[in-house]
């Protein structure tokens, strides 16, 4: 079975308005998965580093036993069919505009990381595909990282955007995430602590520079660096 | 950074034995039933959530160990770190049937936050959702200053009502409106307290200072996500996550939302000069209820949240926030107006306004598509010609901006998810389709398969050919955009092209002068009628054949051009068939040289003639001589063989006796002159040859077409096309799933099969060729083709698809392990 597939083509009086049938303004889950070096013989695998489901999808309906772990099995498939999506649309974006893979490694820990230049994009998920609902996957790619949010399918992608930027940059620096050594597999408590601040519950916020500032001394003050 | 070091604790994670995982949950029970609140706790839990989150297999806890983990969820003493890791264990293990955490409004409302995301997280088996949801209400009613801070559980009812839209009764919904509209338009205007104020400080030190706005300006109204201070006080917080939620919130507790009727009959004032009036006046929305209240605050911050967008911001944040704020507001008043028809005549000043404020401004773009959302949807309503809007659109933006990855996307599936909004625009849309095409273009992985689902709404009847010839020409058209960023001035923001390729030939023939016109037409923002042919770009960009995007795009053409194929055989006359047809043969031979393009196309276009024929019986004879001319124009055969059979395909169809070899195949040599002679060497008495030396009307030869039948026309209905049908079929032309060309493993946004699917009426179960038929071709053309030669000459469609991002992908059936 195919994990995407396009979605019959309807016919435009049938469309619906899916702005009021998926009114969701919310996140559906935030994940990190590590980003393969295009043009190399890298035989690692796509792997999903840190994931966040806000709020789960219904569970069907399923009297068979093990419901419970068919379900978490399926929200798992979920996450890594994302992330392998997104590593490919990265990869496909690096080649295209000819980055060299060694931009998948920082010159210097220390330096500051240009988000704003790094790869991003965003794809739509058909309904069913993998997910119940149809979502917006937005994506940036940060050298070996990929950060990525599943959003409901009419989300405000600019805010979409300008959060995730803003939770890698928070990532970056309080996981200090490219520092060699580091690394993220055992600090899920700061991943967590700046999920519950930055984007509760899959909410994004309008949260101005102030706001942003405020939140940040409140995590400082909770995690130490 | 992900290093080896991490691959290996992953591996560790997952294979740790049940045994030695009931150890490490003993060590972990003992540390919490010691209250051992330290760092060894911490370090053992975030280890067992590595555990737990690093497999897609349950992992089986002790119940001890479960309870434990609830209960310190549940500790009041208990640092935020091991809290979170609690909730996150308990959320990474759900849906859990052994879990009894439950609602405790005696917690704080961080512990009930992290409560609800375990809880949200078991999806909805036990009617978690609705159970958080009252719990979160009674919060909201309880307005003791002692309770727990709503500013946490906000996100949560927000998160309720998305999941679970039924949930809140009447009065409830009632109450959250109320309680949005103090915190939206009531919040403080004086920054909060710092929390400890020294004992040195001066009284004047803590006094609280006033809100101000971006740029610096004391605050001039009410407070928004756009005013700032240094320090916020709580029901400051709320304005925040009141606007964050306020959309969803709107369109759930709209008329449409809760299924509750309003209490007010709305149909009868709905654009009434009363209703207009009363809802204009501030001292009149004081007592609306509370739902029009909402609307009439939410109308309001959006209004402010406008003119505040107007400042210039000190921070770049800010500036940032001031455009998702824009296209925030933008969408609620689109939801307003629709809830409320009154709050059109409102809102279409300021947007006008809004509008002439940021199409001028590139920083802005991204407004313009929900404005544009916005005009389309009450445009005709509001009797306000949005022409100029759309107009401004398609024209300018795509040219402009079509390598901004997330405009891309944000444009096309403003496109797609407003086709039933167009209307009467629809036609500018389509007139706009080259403009679109830069998009796909130059970000064809994620967009081909929105194309897919866009394209059949683009096709038009008129623009068929001008199209066809366009998605033909698109990874050449991806190397004039390659050139035309490259001949840009230098600008702040980098567009991502490839560096390191180097074309000087190609970007001197970019400027040159005598290239212009051709350049130019390739580039041009509408549809204009005309083709030109653009062979001699085609040399001239050869160079640039080879770079990855176009590549990409070459990649996504053959799949375009599916959907393209069944959308105009549904619109398409017999004239523009034959049109296309003709088309489809005579671009065979003139494609751009990207690697692979050519045969990826040609397996294509092959089949496609064959359902063009199929789908219209007659073209054979009406374009016989144009087909035959084909036949023996035919030069570098190996790169077109699919098509020549295709073409020879259906004329052999109509010859159903042994001769079909000798006479339905030309001689496919590169000898153009063999077609002839192989022709002239027929036995002119032999029933088979007819078909390729018929005369008609004197003018060389055409396709006889069919057994010496006396009217043309006649037999051409059972010629062919009648011949295969009779034997039955089992694929219709245009399959939905038919994948031709792409390299396994190698295409991007290849979508599963177009949206095709709908065979034209009367086409349902017929194959271009029997069995027996196609069998004599095929050892014809093996046979003079040589060794190592694989037919075919429509690939069996159905076939498992290439997958549509080009990753190979597991199976996905984790329900049959």
């Amino acid at each position: 079975m195919l994990l995407f597939s396009v979605q019959p083509h309807q016919p435009l009086d049938t469309l619906p308005d899916t702005a009021s049938t998926h009114p969701g303004a919310m996140v559906h889950a935030f994940l990190i998965h590590t980003l393969r070096a295009p043009n190399t013989e890298d035989t690692g695998l796509c792997r999903v580093l840190y994931s966040c489901v806000f709020g789960a999808e219904k569970s069907p309906d399923d009297p068979r036993p093990h419901g419970a772990e068919r379900d978490r099995l399926l929200r798992k498939e979920q996450i890594l069919a994302v992330a392998r999506q997104v590593e490919s649309m990265c990869r496909l974006q690096q080649q295209a505009s000819g980055r060299p893979p060694m931009d998948l490694q920082p010159q210097s820990s220390d330096e500051q990381v240009p988000l704003h230049e790094a790869p991003r994009g965003a794809f739509r998920l058909a309904a069913e595909n993998p997910f119940q609902e149809p979502r917006t996957v937005v994506w940036l790619g940060v050298f070996s990282l990929g950060f990525a949010l599943v959003l409901d399918a009419h989300e405000n992608l600019l805010l979409a955007e300008g959060t995730l930027r803003l939770l890698a940059r928070l990532l970056l620096d309080h996981l200090r995430l490219l520092a060699p050594g580091t690394n993220l597999l055992l600090r899920a408590d700061r991943i967590e602590g700046i999920l519950t601040r930055f984007l509760p519950h899959g909410q994004l916020l309008f949260l101005n520079d102030q706001f942003v500032q405020g939140l940040e001394k409140e995590l400082s003050a909770a995690w130490p660096r | 950074m992900f290093s080896a070091g991490a691959e290996s604790l992953l591996h560790q994670a997952r294979e740790i034995q049940d045994e030695e995982l009931k150890k490490f949950c003993s060590r972990i029970s003992k540390l919490l039933q010691a209250e051992d609140l330290g760092p060894d706790t911490l370090d053992s839990l975030q280890r067992l959530f590595l555990i737990i989150s690093a497999t897609k297999y349950n992992r089986r806890l002790e119940k001890t160990c479960v309870d434990l983990l609830q209960a310190t969820l549940g500790m009041a003493a208990c640092p935020e770190q091991l809290q979170v890791l609690c909730a996150a264990i308990l959320r990474e293990m759900s849906p859990s049937d052994s879990l009894s955490l439950v609602w405790d409004h005696t917690q704080n409302s961080r512990q009930l936050s992290l409560v609800a995301s375990v809880l949200l997280a078991q999806g909805d088996r036990n009617e978690e959702v609705s159970a958080v949801g009252q719990g979160v209400l009674r919060a909201l009613e309880s307005r003791q200053p002692e309770g727990p801070s709503l500013r946490y559980l906000l996100p949560i009812m927000a998160k309720v009502v998305v999941l679970s839209p039924g949930t809140l009764q009447e009065d409830q919904a009632t109450l959250l409106s109320k309680r949005l509209v103090d915190w939206l338009r009531y919040a403080s205007l004086q920054q909060g307290l710092p929390h400890s104020s020294s004992f040195f400080s001066t009284p004047r030190a803590r006094q609280p200072g006033p809100i101000t706005e971006v740029d610096g300006a004391v605050a001039t109204d009410f407070f928004t996500v756009l005013s700032t201070g240094h320090r916020f006080t709580e029901d400051q917080w709320l304005n925040v996550q009141a606007f964050s939620m306020l959309r969803a919130w709107l369109l759930h507790s709209g008329p449409e939302g809760l299924g509750i009727l309003d209490t007010d009959d709305r149909s009868e004032q709905e654009g009434s000069t009363l209703s207009v009036i009363s809802a204009t006046s501030s001292s009149a929305g004081r007592l609306l209820p509370p739902r029009e209240r909402l609307r009439e605050v939410a109308f309001e911050y959006c209004q402010r949240l406008i003119e505040q967008s107007n400042r210039r911001a000190l921070r770049k944040g800010d500036s940032d926030l001031q455009k998702a704020c824009l296209v925030e507001a933008v969408l609620v008043l689109d939801v307003l107006c629709r809830q409320d028809p009154s709050f059109l005549y409102r809102s279409l000043s300021c947007l006008k306004t809004l509008h002439g404020r940021v199409r001028g401004d590139p920083a802005s773009v991204r407004v313009l598509l929900p404005l544009a959302r916005f005009f389309l949807s009450h445009g005709e309503a509001a009797a306000v010609d949005s022409e100029a809007v759309y107009q401004h659109l398609f024209t300018r933006i795509p040219l402009e901006q079509f390598h901004s990855p997330m405009l891309a996307f944000e444009f096309v599936q403003f496109c797609r998810d407003n086709l039933h909004l167009f209307g009467g625009h629809l036609g500018t849309l389509r007139l706009s389709f080259p403009n679109l095409f830069k998009f796909l273009a130059w970000n064809s992985p994620p967009l081909t398969s929105e194309f897919v689902a866009l394209l059949p709404a683009l096709v038009d009847a008129g623009t068929a050919l001008e199209m066809l010839h366009a998605l033909l020409d698109l990874p050449c058209l991806t190397a004039v955009l390659d050139l035309q960023l490259r001949s840009l001035p230098a600008s702040s923001e980098r567009p991502l092209w490839d560096t390191s390729l180097r074309a000087p030939s190609c970007l001197e023939a970019f400027r040159d002068p005598k290239f212009q016109g051709l350049f130019q037409y390739l580039l041009r923002p509408k549809a204009s009628g005309a083709t030109e042919r653009l062979v001699p770009l085609y040399q001239l960009l050869q160079p640039m054949a080879g770079c990855a995007r176009v590549a990409q795009c070459a990649e996504a053409v053959p799949t375009l051009l599916q959907t393209f194929f069944s959308a105009v055989t549904q619109v398409a006359d017999g004239a523009l068939i034959n049109q296309l047809a003709l088309l489809l043969l005579g671009r065979s031979d003139s494609l751009y040289p990207a690697p692979g393009y050519a045969a990826r196309v040609h397996s294509v276009l092959s089949s496609q003639f064959l359902a063009l024929c199929t789908l219209k019986p007659s073209l054979v004879v009406e374009l016989a001589r144009d087909l035959l001319e084909f036949l023996g124009s035919v030069n570098g055969l190996r790169s077109r063989a699919s098509l020549v059979t295709s073409v020879v395909s259906p004329q052999g169809g109509h010859c159903a006796d042994d001769h079909t070899d000798e006479a339905g195949l030309p001689e496919p040599r590169p000898d153009p002159q063999g077609l002839s002679v192989a022709v002239k060497d027929e036995d002119p008495d032999s029933e088979s040859s007819h078909q390729l030396h018929a005369q008609q009307g004197g003018c060389g030869s055409h396709l006889h077409p069919g057994h010496g039948a006396a009217d043309p026309a006649e037999d051409a209905q059972c010629g062919p096309v009648c011949a295969h049908t009779q034997h039955g079929g089992v694929q219709p032309p245009i399959s939905p799933r038919c994948q031709h060309g792409p390299a396994p493993g190698l295409a991007h946004g290849q979508p599963a099969g177009g949206e095709g699917g709908r065979p034209p009426a009367g086409m349902k179960g017929q194959r271009p060729g029997t069995p027996v038929q196609m069998k004599r071709v095929r050892e014809s053309w093996e046979r003079r083709q040589g060794p190592g030669w694989a037919w075919h000459p429509q690939r069996p469609m159905g076939l498992a698809p290439a997958h549509p991002l080009g990753f190979v992908s597991e199976p996905f059936s984790p329900r049959q392990r």
